[in-house]
């Protein structure tokens, strides 16, 4: 396998001081120089900057599909935008074979006056592609963007789908040797990111290099072999895209799938009911053990009564990243009269039923069925990862609240007999 | 598909990204592989312009015309400037024209690399397709304009002589000079947001010190010739000696325009090519 892309000790200095502020203006560049020259002369060097990448090697065999993650700031998209010439390295050296075409963005040169046939033209001579090689592939940028009857449209009265299905047709038929992708998935409905995926499903078994930058760990798993992984400008794993993604979800997210307090007097609550504990599990685990949508999961809540004879019941609010309630849980039956004590409720919910993501959980005491005691948000944080199973070949952000796995059945009702040739 | 690409090892191109350092060559040769970006450029530019405002190319012919009715009247009129023995009209649009020329071209590369922020952060190809770009994108205006120059002309029964094919190589002039200041100021723009004040202030300034309200002949020599410093100078004289047949045969004036024209478009774009590599990172 011979290489596509090797990176030697790539670095990219930003400065982000004062001498060189982004907008400078001339009056504060004559400025800047006097003070630079004092500076000097007082040997002080102390320049605000910030290593975007520091000595970042790896070598990118030909046909290779590599997926690239890290948190933000991380430096991904600084080293997409090295490799494909947008800007240049501070330090080090990377040697490319290849045509490269890249894909920061969709809709890159799109301009919002021109009709769609135009931009097709437009932007794939910015994509670097030749005019003829456009007027040979138009038809079928067109089938892929399902924007036939509007070619001639310009694309400010397009829906922001068409526009996106447009855009994104253009760059996924570019033809280059090496393809690097960021984030462009991010934008778009699910039909429009299945449909990206789909394409770069394509395009990676089509032998070209990719080199892919998502924050969909399951996209990323599905199209890529190796991954990557920056984290503050330096490469911190590379290999096998399982082992590295595993490694890096363990340290991405903060959750807080155990709480414990032991004084009784400044736990969380009131004079009439204090929290002591509260944990989030799976079924067969212990807290912080990995979740994903297939993992039942155990809820568990102490609280002290300080009320003798109260009639108490807990309410768990479930939310997920987006704030929205996923669901209100409670026990079923009426709440009896409490002594004074300290009590456990334990709430079971079942794998194959909570969606990916992070979730909250918010706990409300409450006294007589209608009377809230005292409330808590963020009791719990934890995160439900995805799972390459049970999905098909469909490998974007699964719609909805929650991913239950419902019996489904299909059959014949009707079928045609076809006559024996 | 992947039949396409199997382009054997040997003849892919092999690209070393590393820090450059200092002055680096121009990199024509590229420029010359993306040719068809820079037709797509300059062909996006006319088709916006003309679809987007609403008197389209009207505008084109309007400002020069109007300036001409202006100058007509306060120099021509009142002040009584000479003109070379030409209607003054005529003198003044003919000057007017390629003036325009220049002057469109010079505001709208100096502002073109800091309004293409969104392609200078996402893909490559070679920075000086832009400013190039929008200084070619001014010839479709200044046709038009052109017409109008001629239909005054022959108005004032003035008939075109062969002369008038040194017009080719006088827009050239106009061009390459446009280009030339573009060319710094683009990227000055990109580092100093002030240039977009400047600007506008340096065209003004130039326009006055160009003689379009006035001839040149006004000088003697050698004066007239150092006068061909600025190079517009020499473009306006050549205009109107080549299409009105003025006796004042521009020829070492237009030597020292050529020069200097020469020396500013080498200078601006040995200029832009330093400062590109931080273009991404300022812009």
């Amino acid at each position: 396998m011979s290489g596509a892309i090797r990176a030697e000790g790539l670095g990219k200095l930003y400065r982000i001081g004062r001498l060189e502020s982004r907008y400078d203006t001339l009056r504060d560049a004559l400025a800047g120089w006097g003070r630079r020259l004092v500076e000097r002369r007082k040997g002080s060097g102390g320049e605000d900057t910030l290593w975007a990448l520091r000595d970042v090697s790896f070598e990118i065999g030909r046909g290779e599909a590599v997926g690239l993650i890290g948190g933000n700031g991380a430096g991904k998209s600084t080293l997409l935008k090295i490799l494909s010439r947008i800007t240049e390295p501070t330090t080090g050296e990377a040697r490319i074979e290849g045509r490269v075409g890249s894909l920061l963005e969709v809709g890159t040169g799109f301009h919002s006056e021109l009709s769609g046939r135009e931009n097709v033209y437009l932007a794939g001579a910015i994509l670097g592609m030749k005019r003829a090689e456009i007027t040979r592939k138009l038809d079928e940028i067109v089938a892929f963007a399902e924007v036939e009857r509007f070619l001639d449209t310009p694309v400010k009265r397009y829906s922001s789908g068409m526009y996106l299905r447009l855009a994104f047709a253009v760059a996924a038929h570019l033809e280059p040797e090496i393809l690097l992708v960021d984030e462009v998935l991010a934008v778009g409905d699910a039909a429009f990111q299945k449909k990206c995926l789909g394409k770069m499903g394509d395009v990676a078994r089509q032998g070209r290099t990719v080199l892919f930058v998502s924050h969909n760990m399951v996209a990323i798993e599905g199209l890529c072999q190796r991954v990557l992984w920056l984290r503050d400008g330096r490469v911190a794993e590379d290999g096998p895209a399982g082992r590295v993604v595993s490694e890096y979800l363990k340290t991405s997210s903060a959750p807080a799938p155990e709480r414990l307090w032991c004084d009784r007097d400044t736990a969380p609550g009131n004079e009439k009911v204090r929290l002591r504990s509260a944990r989030v599990r799976p079924a067969s685990g212990s807290p912080g053990d990995p979740v994903t949508v297939r993992t039942p999961l155990v809820f568990e809540f102490e609280y002290w009564n300080l009320q003798p004879g109260a009639r108490l019941n807990l309410s768990l609010h479930l939310y997920n990243e987006q704030g929205v309630l996923v669901f209100n849980a409670g026990p079923l039956d009426p709440p009896p009269s409490f002594p004074a004590g300290l009590f456990r409720d334990v709430c079971q919910v079942p794998g194959d039923f909570l969606n990916d993501g992070v979730h909250s959980v918010e706990l409300m005491v409450v006294q007589d069925l209608g009377k809230v005691l005292f409330r808590i948000a963020d009791l719990l944080v934890f995160d439900v990862r995805d799972t390459v199973e049970m999905r098909g070949e469909w490998y974007g952000k699964w719609p909805g609240a929650v991913r239950p796995l419902l019996p489904w059945s299909t059959e014949a009702v009707e079928v045609p007999v076809e006559e024996p040739a | 598909m992947p039949a396409r690409s199997g382009v054997s090892a040997s003849a892919l191109p092999v690209t070393i990204l590393r820090p450059s350092r200092g002055w680096v060559s121009l990199g024509l040769g590229e420029l010359w592989e993306y040719r068809e970006l820079l037709y797509f450029l300059v062909w996006r530019d006319v088709k916006v312009r003309y679809k987007q405002t609403a008197l389209g190319a009207v505008w084109a012919v309007l400002q020069p015309v109007a300036t001409m009715v202006v100058f007509s009247l306060f120099f021509g009129r009142l002040a009584g400037v000479p003109s070379d023995g030409v209607p003054y009209p005529v003198f003044s649009l003919a000057g007017l024209v390629p003036w325009t020329f220049f002057s469109q071209g010079l505001v709208q590369s100096a502002n073109s690399l800091v309004g293409s922020q969104n392609l200078l952060t996402k893909v490559y190809f070679p920075r000086l397709a832009i400013p190039t770009a929008t200084v070619l994108s001014g010839v479709v205006d200044f046709a038009l304009s052109f017409l109008v120059l001629m239909g005054i002309m022959l108005f004032y029964g003035i008939v075109p002589t062969a002369r008038i094919l040194w017009l080719g190589p006088l827009l050239m002039l106009a061009f390459a000079t446009a280009l030339g200041v573009g060319l710094w100021l683009s990227a000055l723009h990109v580092k100093y947001r002030d240039v977009r004040y400047v600007v506008p202030f340096l065209a003004q300034l130039w326009l006055f010190a160009t003689p379009i309200a006035y001839p040149s002949s006004l000088l003697r020599e050698p004066w007239r010739a150092l006068y061909g410093l600025n190079p517009m100078a020499g473009v306006v004289e050549g205009f109107r000696w080549a299409l009105l047949g003025t006796d004042t045969a521009p020829g070492p004036l237009l030597a020292a325009s050529a020069a200097t024209s020469l020396v500013l478009l080498i200078s601006g774009a040995f200029y832009f090519r330093r400062m590109e590599r931080t273009f991404a990172d300022f812009v």
